[in-house]
């Protein structure tokens, strides 16, 4: 190979006794994809904060196109041409795509601005590197994929030659992720050199050319992605064998606990939900795939008592549709919510505190109006110590605990009011490889316990490895309903995109709904053998922590 | 009836030159990011240092340059008060409306002190008598019928507006300047990534709105009532700061609202003297323009989008 343009020599990072990056060495060519791997906390954002000046480490060196440089701010990178795409997109909404990118340095006609130089800059830049964009298109109103786009274009914009990726993958659709890195092959095959920061394996398999693997902040291994596979990859990631997808007994279906029938909503003409049938089984865990936008946030609102519906829901065979949400909590319902910062937690309440939010005001947490904080501490305990949420202490702002603990806090606590339904919507989201593990194993126990679970996800392999059953909505409609035996990720994946043949007695209509809410009686809310749940959860939680969340709770 | 016309928009045009300074003023400020609530101390400030300094410049013998030197140390007091505005919001990150309320009032209790301390215990300035701005009529324009003698024999201080609104909005659309003010009041955290300096940018507008608010003040004191007492702003500078909302923060549309509202005051002014008003109070005649504030901004404010960053306090550094 040529030269590398990038060179990081021996780059060490501490903060306090942290060492957050340890002698890391890492060469960069320019024409490869080089994906950076790791667990949350590893220490890749730190390296590459490193690289772009945001942080400047306590030991080794940075060579740029062979001779060593010093990158003490965010302007000497953009200068040496290194640019980063953050995982949360610094973009103006209501500008244009042109002035989004010459922001800072814009083309000038004596003093004014020359927009139409600008807008040809832009052009220019996407007939070059392929990342077809109006220039004149307001950002706000583009989607996430597109946004990026204009992210790419303005590094492009100030001539970066290495261009960073920070997560990038996290925020698409399955389709854009395959947009995004075809994006990435072309800039590489114009001679960029690009870093690609993910934990998720099969993107790095499908597009990087070399791989470094950083565990605990040290470099595990470089090698080329062309002969590794995802068990290689994973293990040396996280320093042994996991099993992502959990062991699990074929499920054993009782009566029909949730029925939804024709379940419509329109808010702004068109329809959001568009007639939902879904009837839900003890027992199970139904798997609801489907493309971000096609009816998960109304369905999950109006099953909460948030959005007003037409139609038709049962819970216990009880029309549910109308009851505030908190009525609908007492009758066994429990959310798992997809921005555990905005709606499953009070970020600035304690950790105790947000363990009862959802029972704060029955007993023995309150009494005669008044809330007994040793009863909500002991409860909070016991959901701590059985989920294994490591935090320092109880009374702690819930905002200082790492996401994959502010998500074994929320489940911990909607599992221990032993709930009858559990709609559990992207309950991975921003989490590492160990966190997962630990969310599939408490839903599958969930599962065993009796409890009927609704998986909304936008990732199919989380669908693949979880579901039971699998329903495919698209357009406000389940459209399709499979077998996981039956369902693969092409045929899903055809649905999602509303090309599937649609079998309309497939699609969802709850074949003995009717009958199976009456067998299912009016009994409330609890599951017998709840705890045991929780239990086994626990047994579980201990073992599969990863060293990596150790070391990121220790700061 | 062209007659009536001609005088209606006359003095619609005096009435509405303070309002548009006050909101031009204003939505340079919040463009920032920097909620403008203080407009009302920016305008009284500079309604009083212009009617001091009138006073005084006039005694110094002066003349009718007088009102000239008093319409650009106006500025002045506007500045200050906007500097003190933009310390505490962009440096010390205070909560906007506080800093604004508290701006107003010492604006008001500063000013009147002054001029009691200035003119032995008064409660106004003396009245001026050369001091004052005359109507400055533009060769030809001002001779062409209906509207010709009410838009082109105009106080210099309406020609100044005009010219105010202009360059606003070429500045915030059409400069380099301008599309990074308005990035810093949409998204301050991108504006900063890119080298754009957020807080000199911040201080630069506030203090530039203060200067263009209290050109508004001045034009009451210099125009229209000839001094300055407790009653010259009287909540002129929050019917500015209602225009430049209803005008959804672009200069023309400011303008527009502000020319709306001084329509009303100059209404006022018309019901007044008709001999039909006699029966009505003059406290319901002197509620008209606010009443048509507040119905309108009521009726119509809720749909326009303010910068997104206005009024945050919790950005980075």
């Amino acid at each position: 190979m040529a030269e590398p343009i990038v060179s990081l020599r021996g780059i060490t990072k501490r903060f306090g006794d942290f060492v957050a990056n340890e002698a890391v060495s890492l060469d960069l060519y320019p024409g490869e994809i080089h994906a950076l791997l790791g667990e949350n906390g590893a220490g890749k954002t730190t390296l590459m904060n490193v690289l772009t000046g945001l942080l400047r480490p306590d030991g080794g060196e940075i060579r740029f196109r062979g001779r060593p440089v010093r990158i003490d701010s965010p302007e000497v990178a953009y200068r040496l041409g290194i640019g980063m795409v953050h995982q949360h997109f610094k973009l103006i909404p209501p500008f244009t795509v042109a002035e989004n990118v010459v922001l800072g340095a814009e083309p000038r006609r004596g003093l004014l601005f020359d927009r139409r130089a600008a807008r040809e800059a832009v052009r220019a830049l996407t007939e070059a590197y392929g990342l077809a964009v109006n220039p004149d298109a307001r950002v706000g109103a583009l989607s996430v994929g597109m946004q990026q786009r204009v992210e790419i274009l303005k590094i492009l914009y100030r001539g970066a030659d290495v261009l960073i990726f920070d997560e990038p993958t996290a925020v698409l659709t399955p389709q854009e992720v395959r947009e995004f890195l075809a994006i990435l092959k072309r800039l590489a095959g114009q001679g960029k050199a690009i870093v690609f920061i993910t934990h998720k394996l099969k993107e790095v398999l499908a597009v990087a050319d070399r791989v470094t693997i950083l565990r605990h902040g040290r470099v595990v291994d470089t090698l080329p992605a062309a002969g590794a596979d995802e068990g290689l990859l994973a293990e040396k990631m996280i320093g042994r064998r996991v099993r992502l997808a959990p062991e699990k007994a074929p499920a054993r279906p009782g009566p029909v606990v949730l029925e939804l029938r024709a379940v419509r909503e329109r808010r702004t003409g068109q329809d959001a939900l568009a007639g939902v049938d879904l009837a839900l089984r003890a027992g199970e865990i139904y798997g609801l795939a489907g493309v971000d936008g096609n009816g998960q946030r109304p369905l999950v609102e109006v099953l909460f008592g948030r959005r007003s519906a037409e139609g038709d829901v049962r819970l216990f065979g009880e029309p549910i549709l109308g009851l505030p949400t908190k009525a609908l909590l007492e009758r066994g319902m429990a959310l798992i919510p997809e921005d555990r910062h905005r709606e499953g937690l009070v970020l600035a309440m304690s950790v105790a505190e947000n363990a009862i939010l959802t029972r704060y005001d029955r007993p023995p947490f309150v009494r005669r109006g008044i809330l007994r904080p040793a009863a909500i501490r002991r409860a909070a305990a016991e959901i701590v110590e059985r989920f294994d949420v490591r935090t320092p202490s109880l009374a702690v702002p819930v905002a200082a605990l790492s996401g994959g603990n502010q998500q074994k806090l929320i489940i911990g606590r909607e599992v221990a009011r032993r709930p009858a339904v559990v709609v559990a919507f992207q309950p991975t989201r921003g989490l590492d490889i160990g966190a997962q593990a630990h969310v599939y194993r408490t839903l599958v126990a969930l599962r065993d316990a009796g409890a009927a679970v609704l998986l909304i996800s936008f990732e199919l392999d989380e669908i693949l490895a979880l579901a039971d059953r699998i329903g495919v909505l698209s357009g406000g409609r389940i459209v399709a309903e499979l077998a996981p035996e039956a369902a693969d990720e092409e045929t899903i994946g055809l649905y999602m995109t509303g090309r599937g043949d649609v079998r309309h007695g497939d699609a969802g209509r709850g074949d003995s709904g009717g009958d199976a809410v009456r067998r299912g009686g009016a009994g409330r809310g609890e599951v017998g053998s709840g705890d045991d749940a929780g239990q086994e959860v626990a047994g579980h939680g201990g073992a599969d922590r990863t060293d990596e969340e150790k070391a990121g709770d220790g700061r | 009836m062209s007659a009536a016309f001609g005088q209606l928009l006359d003095i619609t045009l005096v009435f509405s030159t303070a309002l548009v300074f006050g909101a031009v003023g204003g939505l340079l400020s919040e463009r920032a990011g920097v909620i403008a609530l203080a407009l009302e101390g920016y305008m009284t400030g500079g309604a009083f240092l212009a009617a001091a300094s009138a006073y005084a410049l006039e005694r110094l013998g002066f003349g009718p340059a007088s009102a000239y030197g008093a319409l650009f140390l106006s500025m002045f007091a506007g500045a200050l008060l906007a500097l003190v505005h933009a310390a505490a919001t962009v440096t010390y990150r205070a909560d906007h409306v506080v800093s604004g309320v508290v701006v107003n009032f010492f604006a008001a209790g500063l000013s009147l002190f002054l001029v009691k301390l200035f003119f032995a215990g008064a409660g106004q300035t003396p009245t001026l008598r050369e001091g004052m701005l005359s109507r400055v009529a533009i060769p030809g324009l001002a001779d062409l019928p209906v509207v010709g003698s009410a838009l082109f024999r105009q106080y210099p201080t309406t020609y100044l507006a005009a010219l105010a609104v202009g360059g606003a909005y070429g500045l915030l659309y059409h400069t380099p300047l301008g599309l990074r003010l308005r990035a810093v009041g949409e998204h301050p955290e991108a504006a900063e990534t890119l080298g754009v300096r957020v807080r000199r940018l911040r201080y630069g507008a506030v203090v530039a709105s203060g200067a263009i608010a209290a050109l508004g003040g001045a034009t009451v004191a210099l125009t229209t009532t000839g001094n300055f007492s407790h009653a010259t702003i009287a909540g002129q500078g929050f019917i500015a700061l209602a225009a430049m909302i209803f005008g959804r923060w672009h200069p023309f549309g400011a303008a527009a609202a502000a020319l709306f509202f001084g329509m009303a005051t100059g209404l006022k002014n018309v019901v007044q003297l008709s001999p039909w008003a006699r029966a009505i109070p003059t406290e319901v005649i002197y509620m008209l323009p606010y009443a048509l504030t507040l119905l309108v901004l009521a009726g119509l404010a809720f749909r326009s989008t303010p910068p997104a960053a206005l009024g945050r306090t919790d950005e980075a550094r």
